[in-house]
């Protein structure tokens, strides 16, 4: 089986570590893997997307879950599919969307394994609706330390320490995913402007549960009267009725054309991003939203994926790579969002990437990110002095109020917080210690945490 | 592990008693770092440094390590790097010597040789392979500006210090794409114990600012260190000085 000791980064590319690479072709060498993966464990690896180190593994193993990547079955009328783990949702809208069936949930990118969507329990900007991509997911076949091969089903405790468990728990092979019908592969969008996060916030109370999808993008660096001003877009998928007579739309509902542009250089220089042109940028993307429109057609990757559109962006960050900071409180810590938006805009930090929305009930998942509540996601250079104090004072005001971050996202979090942030580790760790009591499954996230 | 400013959870020092690496582990205990193992020769100044760090929050252990024993360093920091992953190890032991008694007794320059040289070659190997194994983590090596261009005045010191360098940067190379990061601090006169009673030289500098500058080393993943950082250009300068005017330079 192919193997080479590569340097491996997140997605933010900061703290690269060295691991054997290995990229099993079917079930049978992936548990070949796990059985010989050696004193310093292993872990799962999808595409690569998650910001910080949850699929990197110094001195030890990576499995480079990809190679499999078959769509086995799909029941077009119940509206399910089976694939191997390993298979993008770039892949699943391209087999999907001409049968009219729409993955149930995805985040801004659709460069995420299946597998990834379980382990990282991923939301999309309908959480509020649908909740997270493991609440549709039927059941999966989890490949554990022993080397055995488990039918895992929805309601186990496997599979609610396994949704949201980066990849602890095993390496998933297969899964059943419920799947979202669609009527078209366009988006009917509405599009308004907040002036403020006050009027923000009260905008998306008063009107998100109208929306199977909804999203704010914020200027981060708009300071005083301005803080928190925001661009809202909100939609569903187009109805057929919606698409004009006689249109390419028209002939062809269903079609995905995501297109691309060309990927960022290899090398950029540090320091592209800074406050005046990360400024620049917000000041035009503000100015250029329409105050109000409604029902404007978009296609699916201009909606979700606007970032896709450029292989490797997070190149723009330059050598030094860049933080994602990701945190939810509930409802009822309004406050305690304002709090932090302010001192994010004082500190002026060049986020462009920043987005706030509202999540629906939690999810199962005992490490799963999402709580009834606000969330916002933010990215900032690394290299921007004194962050990690300042991340480290806001990570004080969410735990204060009962919230937590993301740790698909993580790249810094102090171990310490971890337990009130997340109430349900011990579960996950006793599971864990049964499980696998060797911790065949490590990762550099697992022994930086704890997990 | 490491987090993405580069901030170490765990680490070992090298000269367990050195002002400049208590300095750094002080500092980088108020970021992450919550294993701290000290190795040194056994001492009381040992156990009050290790106590002093206790105090901090710190899970601080101590190791008898001895730069003069080289065929003991596989076996005591095998031992360190068996109870978990080290993420920084800071090389920090060294002496000073004095010149002119050095001058007169070979023996006593060759045990400064052998401290400062020999034992780090040793027991920087051992780290090194072990970090190695462990996919990830800094040696951090403290050199001298004594180093860059051998002075009349101290050339048996600087001499072990330019050997130290020139072996650290090559272990740096040789460990380059390993995970292993490898970091050379050339610090200038530093205000410390063993420099009591010496005349200061031009940018004298502190254990507290040598700490910072490995701190930001440790973000930026640099390979080379001056402090303070003028110090960078004026060796540019002198190492290109004549020996004939460098041994009259009042330096």
């Amino acid at each position: 089986m192919p193997a080479d000791t590569v340097s491996v980064t997140g997605w933010g590319r900061t703290a690269p570590t060295t691991a054997r690479l290995i990229r099993p072709r079917s079930y049978e060498e992936a548990a070949a893997a796990v059985r010989e993966c050696g004193a310093r464990g292993g872990i799962p690896r999808g595409l690569g997307r998650a910001y910080g180190d949850a699929a990197q593994n110094a001195g030890g193993a990576v499995f480079d879950m990809t190679g499999l990547d078959r769509v086995h079955a799909i029941d077009a009328d119940g509206g399910t599919v089976l694939c191997d783990a390993g298979v993008s949702l770039h892949r699943l809208m391209e087999v999907l969307l001409p049968l009219g069936w729409f993955v149930p949930v995805t985040p801004g990118t659709r460069y995420v394994t299946v597998g990834g969507a379980i382990g990282a329990d991923i939301h999309g900007k309908n959480h509020h609706v649908s909740g997270s991509f493991a609440r549709h997911v039927l059941s999966f076949e989890l490949l554990t330390a022993d080397g055995e091969i488990r039918t895992v089903s929805r309601g186990t405790p496997l599979f609610d320490a396994t949704a949201g468990g980066m990849g602890l728990t095993g390496v998933i092979l297969t899964a059943t995913v419920r799947l979202q019908p669609v009527a078209t592969s366009l988006m009917s969008v509405d599009t308004e402007r907040a002036t403020d996060l006050d009027d923000l916030m009260a905008r998306l109370t008063a009107t998100d549960h109208r929306y199977r999808y909804s999203v704010a993008w914020i200027d981060l660096l708009a300071r005083g009267a301005s803080m928190g001003r925001s661009v809202l877009t909100r939609g569903d998928h187009a109805p057929l009725e919606v698409l004009a007579d006689r249109t390419r739309a028209r002939r062809a509902p269903l079609e995905f054309r995501p297109g691309s542009l060309p990927a960022a250089p290899a090398w950029l220089p540090e320091g592209l991003l800074g406050r005046t042109t990360v400024g620049l940028f917000n000041e035009l993307w503000y100015r250029k939203a329409p105050r109000e429109r409604s029902g404007e057609l978009q296609r699916i990757s201009t909606f979700f994926h606007p970032l896709d559109g450029v292989p490797h962006w997070n190149r723009v960050y330059g050598r030094g790579g860049f933080v994602q900071y990701q945190f939810v409180v509930g409802y009822g810590q309004e406050d305690a969002l304002r709090r932090i938006v302010h001192r994010i805009s004082q500190r002026r930090c060049p986020s462009f990437l920043a987005v706030l929305k509202r999540f629906g009930e939690g999810d199962p998942g005992w490490l799963s990110f999402p709580m009834s509540g606000w969330t916002l996601a933010l990215d900032i250079p690394a290299n921007l002095p004194g962050l990690d104090g300042f991340l480290d004072e806001l990570d004080e005001e969410v735990t204060a109020a009962a919230g937590r971050v993301y740790l698909a996202k993580d790249s810094r979090l102090r171990p310490e917080l971890l337990s009130e942030m997340y109430p349900r580790l011990g579960d996950f760790r006793a599971l864990r210690e049964e499980l696998d009591p060797r911790s065949v499954f490590t990762s550099d996230l697992s022994r930086r945490l704890g997990l | 592990m490491k987090d993405a400013f580069g901030a170490p959870q765990s680490m070992l020092v090298l000269g367990g008693t050195s002002e400049i690496a208590l300095a750094t582990a002080r500092r980088l205990i108020a970021r992450r770092t919550r294993t701290v193992w000290l190795a040194g020769r056994p001492s009381p100044a040992l156990e009050t440094a290790a106590a002093d760090l206790r105090v901090l929050g710190a899970d601080v252990r101590t190791v008898a390590f001895d730069a003069l024993d080289p065929d003991a360093h596989e076996i005591t920091l095998g031992k360190v790097f068996a109870e978990g992953d080290i993420d920084l190890v800071l090389l920090a032991f060294g002496v000073l010597g004095d010149q002119s008694r050095d001058e007169n007794e070979p023996g006593s320059a060759v045990r400064v040789a052998q401290t400062n040289y020999t034992g780090a070659v040793s027991s920087g190997l051992v780290c090194a392979r072990a970090l190695q194994a462990q996919g990830h983590g800094s040696l951090v090596v403290l050199s001298s500006v004594a180093g860059e261009r051998a002075r009349r005045a101290n050339f048996i010191y600087g001499s072990s210090k330019a050997g130290l360098d020139a072996f650290a940067q090559g272990l740096g190379d040789a460990l380059h794409g390993t995970g292993v990061h490898v970091m050379v601090v050339r610090p200038g006169f530093v205000r410390t114990r063993m420099t009591t009673g010496l005349p200061e030289a031009p940018l004298a500098t502190t254990p507290e600012a040598v700490a910072t500058a490995i701190e930001t080393g440790l973000r930026r993943r640099s390979e080379t260190v001056w402090v303070p950082g003028a110090l960078r250009l004026v060796m540019t300068a002198l190492r290109h000085v004549p020996r004939s005017v460098f041994r009259r330079l009042p330096i």
